[in-house]
């Protein structure tokens, strides 16, 4: 009996460890969370919001999404905001510390290593992720004056300024 | 039926208070910046448009001039230099949401002064350029 009691438990845990390793895979295959936030059963997208993040992050640039970067990343762009690629882009206080803690909160709770070593990227497309992403766009594509910049997301994927990536979404310009 | 009314009275009541309400207008702004410049520049001989199109136009040392975002049409869309994200004209005249927040005036002045002349703006040369924007026509 006791035997029989013993196996049965194994058999259970045997069975909730498959299923985890199962599920990991499952979810590192189809990788929602990089093409339109939280996702509902139908696949349309909810992308996580905050006004001041957006006012903010989004004047000069595409308010880029959280989740395109570790936490650390965000610490690292969020303490350097007084040389932020070239320009001085200082926060008030008050700002800082509602932007920084809605984009770690946020963030990606994947791996986000560098690209060319230098850890943490501060650019999203200095990122592994990114360029994995990215590998099938040509390099005629990158230089397109209508693309200019791989920081230019919305030039092919039309639906970025909403915080959707998602690949049914992608024009590539012609 | 009288609850209706009520609810229907609070609805517009919150309805009147979300709406976008620009809390000073660029006139204001402006007469906020004279009164700026004549406390603090000795010998303030008001503002110019003219000398606000040039300070707009031309390059202060740097590698970008005003123009280089906001292009040489102010009532017109202007695109960032280095991102190309579209940027809303600076004209009151094509953009209504224009310096009706003096905060966010205070804000892109800072910054953007800082990206073409690598300090602040006098308040003689934003009252110039402010004065500038304002006689641009749709």
């Amino acid at each position: 009996m006791l035997k029989n009691h013993m196996n049965s438990r194994w058999t259970i845990a045997a069975a909730v460890l498959l299923m985890s390793v199962t599920m990991t895979v499952a979810h590192a295959e189809d990788d929602d969370e990089d093409e339109g936030g939280s996702r509902s059963k139908k696949g349309s997208s909810n992308p996580v919001t905050n006004a001041k993040w957006k006012d903010e992050c989004g004047s000069c640039h595409l308010a880029y999404p959280p989740r395109f970067l570790s936490a650390e990343s965000w610490r690292a762009v969020m303490s350097g905001l007084d040389k932020h690629f070239g320009s001085n882009a200082s926060l008030d206080a008050a700002a800082a510390t509602e932007i920084g803690d809605f984009l770690a909160k946020n963030a990606s709770t994947k791996q986000r290593n560098s690209s060319n070593g230098i850890e943490p990227p501060l650019r999203i497309s200095d990122t592994r992720w990114f360029e994995s992403e990215h590998r099938k766009v040509a390099d005629r594509t990158w230089k397109d004056p209508k693309v200019k910049s791989p920081s230019n997301c919305a030039a092919c994927h039309t639906q970025a300024q909403s915080g959707s990536y998602n690949e049914h979404d992608i024009r590539m310009p012609k | 039926m009288l609850r209706t009314s009520y609810a229907s009275a609070l609805l517009f009541v919150v309805g009147l208070s979300v709406q976008p309400a620009f809390a000073e207008t660029p006139v204001d702004v402006l007469s906020a910046l004279q009164s700026e410049a004549a406390k603090s520049t000795s010998n303030f001989q008001g503002f110019s448009a003219a000398r606000g199109e040039k300070f707009f136009k031309v390059k202060h040392g740097n590698e970008w001039s005003c123009t280089s975002c906001h292009t040489d049409n102010p009532a017109a869309t202007g695109k960032h230099a280095k991102t190309e994200k579209p940027i809303d004209p600076m004209a009151p005249s094509a953009n209504a949401e224009r310096f009706t927040n003096p905060k966010k005036v205070e804000k892109w002045f800072k910054r953007n002064c800082n990206d073409v002349l690598d300090r602040v703006c006098t308040t003689q040369e934003k009252g110039d350029v402010l004065a500038y924007l304002l006689t641009i026509r749709k």
